[in-house]
């Protein structure tokens, strides 16, 4: 099995811009740009478990008299609800789980109420933590590969690119942004270059072993020898994933989610954008440098 | 002879890391400390609230520390977590609680107590208080609590209440003082004349059970500053019951679902990652049960994330070490050569993923700081069982006569399709 990923580059940059593209848009339109939730933006979580089933629209009712601005309510199942509501006081939720239960005998399952002030310190934290994660990866991208820093650049634009990809899902779905998405986000940005990083290393490898092969050759074959590696982690990561996604629990399956679409678009943008990324640049910058004689190639690139 | 040594070698070294992780495992799982998620319970963040006149001290926080404490071991939790987060935040965590509203109000109740004079100023707070008691008057049948004061709150009411009955007659509407609780006024007594001894009646409750109850939180300490509930999540006990049972399943699963790829895919040495697994759980959960780590939602998920970032390092050395045999080495160089390439790599990888589990656990809270904190752990171990107790087993494996046949090792026995030209 050996298949020619380096020559149908152009193909591949135009699939990752496919995947990337609606994101984007919806990134742009959408207003808020992520749909957040009450851990950034503060608010009230009230989840109540009915013992008989009872219509949304009576809860829709018995809490539409009571002023609470505007109220989201999710139902799981027709017994359990989510309801989702600006910052409530005490008193307030009192009554909101008062007015439920005269609907029916009730449970209330989960309370969570955030301040919108610790829900601004958490954006301001993501934001800090993703930017500190993504220098820290480019340190040491740049100290592991001090002597070809087009390699660091190409690790770092896919890297980036999955972020992207990864948030732009969310902003496309609409799928609640809480506190753990950073976790995923990090942890996807770590995946991604480890994944990256296996094939570089194989290709640096191959490098000092080969020299009468032309860099996108070297680099293709790289891909290939590392491609079962790669197919293979991500399937027992996937593995793992899955199952927390369908059987785990509730509160964990966006950050699972976010590692889903992380992981699987990880390894994928090392293949597709990474190592492709690395071959143009090379061809760009240093085969211009060493062959001056053939300048139409650089100019077709 | 010679051919049994090395069988019966590995035969026992099995057999002990069986015995290891069968043992080990079900203890540590049984006494891993549970998160609120997973039990359910009571998660506040109190902020406490500094005030034109006051800004929020160190002192104070320990204060509040202290009545928090006070106040949740009147609640007969076990337990409870109570700890300072910056310079102007409490975290209160309480475990299975039966009836997490009463535990709420308990702590959400403020209990600030003032005595006012009728132009605002306040001259007595609940910081001066030393006792407080609810009963029923006798005479009059009303509910009240009497107050004693400690020496600094005895000399500052007696104080005031003797400035009071020297400069207003009496029946002055002057010579009153409020006392309030939470900004709220309860009773607007009369000061008759100097009170020297530290005493003080409050009336004016409906009933002697809120009597009762604001004396036990005046006597659970009013608090030094106004606090607020900044954050507050409450799981109840099914919630928690049915996310742990769901994560063991979810957790089951995966980990069969990987064992099964493991071993279709790399047969033998995916017998020896299945064992790295095991122990590579056993370490990881020993050092996290020594570190007293408490295990929540995303914790299992940090945990199982791990679990596929080992099985990477295994991956890596298995697939070079295909290639190694493809290129026609002995079986014994291919997997010293296996290792010896894949490390580096291993470590370079790893070494990224605990960076980003470092910033995470530096910068997150809660929830998020359990999962960096599995997370890093569990990829700092997995990169030690590979080069540690993978390898060791792997040789032990080679030694075996039997397990030398390279099909074990997913590569084909035909010599022509073990081309040797790029074998370096």
């Amino acid at each position: 099995m050996y298949f020619d990923f380096v020559g149908h580059r152009k193909w591949w940059y135009l699939l990752s811009l496919i995947i990337l593209l609606p994101g984007l848009i919806a990134l742009a339109i959408n207003r808020p740009p992520l749909n957040f939730g009450i851990d950034f933006i503060g608010g009230n979580i009230l989840e109540i478990r009915f013992e008989q089933p009872v219509p949304v629209e009576k809860l829709r009712e018995a809490l539409g008299e009571m002023d609470l601005g505007h109220v989201s309510i999710q139902a799981a199942g027709d017994q359990n609800f989510l309801i989702r509501t600006k910052e409530l006081d005490r008193d307030k939720v009192n009554q909101v789980i008062g007015a439920l239960q005269r609907l029916g005998q009730a449970e209330v399952v989960r309370v969570d109420h955030v301040g919108a002030v610790i829900g601004y310190e958490l954006i301001v934290k993501t934001v800090i933590a993703l930017a500190i994660t993504l220098a820290m990866m480019i340190l040491y991208i740049t100290i592991r590969y001090a002597g070809e820093y087009l390699a660091g650049i190409s690790a770092i634009a896919s890297l980036l690119y999955d972020v992207l990809v990864v948030v732009g899902f969310f902003a496309l779905f609409r799928w609640e942004v809480d506190s753990t998405f950073l976790a995923a986000l990090l942890t996807v940005v770590g995946y991604a270059v480890h994944d990256t990083l296996i094939i570089f290393g194989r290709v640096k490898e191959n490098l000092h072993l080969v020299k009468k092969e032309g860099f996108a050759e070297v680099v293709n074959k790289s891909i290939n020898q590392t491609l079962r590696r790669s197919i293979n982690t991500v399937v027992t990561v996937v593995l793992v994933l899955l199952s927390l996604f369908f059987l785990g629990g509730e509160s964990t399956r966006n950050l699972v989610l976010a590692m889903l679409i992380g992981t699987v678009f990880g390894c994928y943008s090392s293949i597709f954008n990474a190592s492709q990324l690395w071959v143009d640049l090379h061809l760009l910058f240093r085969e211009q440098e060493k062959e001056v004689a053939r300048p139409t190639k650089a100019k077709a690139r | 002879m010679s051919r049994g040594r090395p069988a019966l070698k590995l035969a026992l070294f099995l057999l002990l890391v069986l015995l290891l992780v069968g043992i080990g495992l079900p203890f540590l799982l049984k006494h891993m400390r549970l998160g609120l998620d997973l039990r359910g319970g009571v998660h506040v963040l109190l902020q406490a609230q500094s005030t034109p006149e006051h800004t929020v001290t160190p002192e104070d926080m320990a204060a509040l520390e202290r009545v928090m404490r006070q106040r949740v071991d009147q609640l007969g939790i076990a337990e409870p977590l109570i700890q300072r987060e910056g310079s102007d935040r409490l975290i209160i965590e309480l475990a299975g609680v039966s009836n997490p509203e009463e535990a709420i109000s308990m702590i959400g109740k403020t209990a600030l107590l003032e005595f006012k004079t009728a132009d605002g100023q306040v001259v007595v707070t609940g910081r001066d208080l030393k006792d407080a008691r609810a009963q029923i008057n006798p005479q009059t049948q009303q509910p009240e609590i009497h107050l004693k004061f400690n020496p600094e709150g005895t000399k500052k009411f007696a104080d005031i209440t003797k400035k009071l009955s020297e400069t207003y007659p009496m029946g002055f509407p002057q010579r009153h003082i409020g006392i309030y609780l939470d900004g709220q006024l309860l009773t607007n007594p009369h000061v008759n004349g100097p009170i020297p001894d530290g005493n003080a009646v409050i009336t004016g409750f409906t009933d002697f059970k809120e009597a009762s109850k604001i004396a036990a939180l005046l006597r659970g300490g009013a608090l030094p500053v106004p606090v607020q509930i900044a954050e507050q999540r409450v799981v109840g006990p099914t919630l928690g019951a049915d996310s742990l049972a769901k994560s063991k399943q979810a957790a089951m699963v995966g980990l069969i679902l990987v064992a099964l790829f493991m071993l279709v895919m790399y047969r033998l040495p995916g017998v020896v990652a299945i064992f790295s697994l095991g122990v590579y759980a056993l370490i990881v959960l020993s050092v996290l049960w020594a570190l007293k780590a408490t295990f929540t939602l995303p914790g299992i998920a940090g945990l199982l994330l791990s679990v596929g970032m080992a099985v990477d390092a295994n991956i890596l050395i298995y697939e070079r070490l295909r290639e190694e045999l493809h290129w026609g080495k002995t079986l014994k160089a291919a997997i010293d050569s296996a290792f010896q390439h894949s490390i580096p790599i291993i470590f370079d990888c790893n070494s990224n993923s605990i960076l980003a589990a470092m910033i995470l656990y530096w910068l997150g809270s809660g929830a998020v700081r359990g999962f960096a904190l599995n997370l890093g752990l569990g990829v700092a171990t997995s990169f030690i069982t590979a080069i540690s107790f993978t390898r060791f087993l792997l040789r032990l494996i080679s030694d075996v006569p039997l397990f030398q046949d390279l099909r074990f090792y997913g590569v084909k026995l035909d010599p022509s399709l073990r081309p040797a030209k790029e074998g370096v």
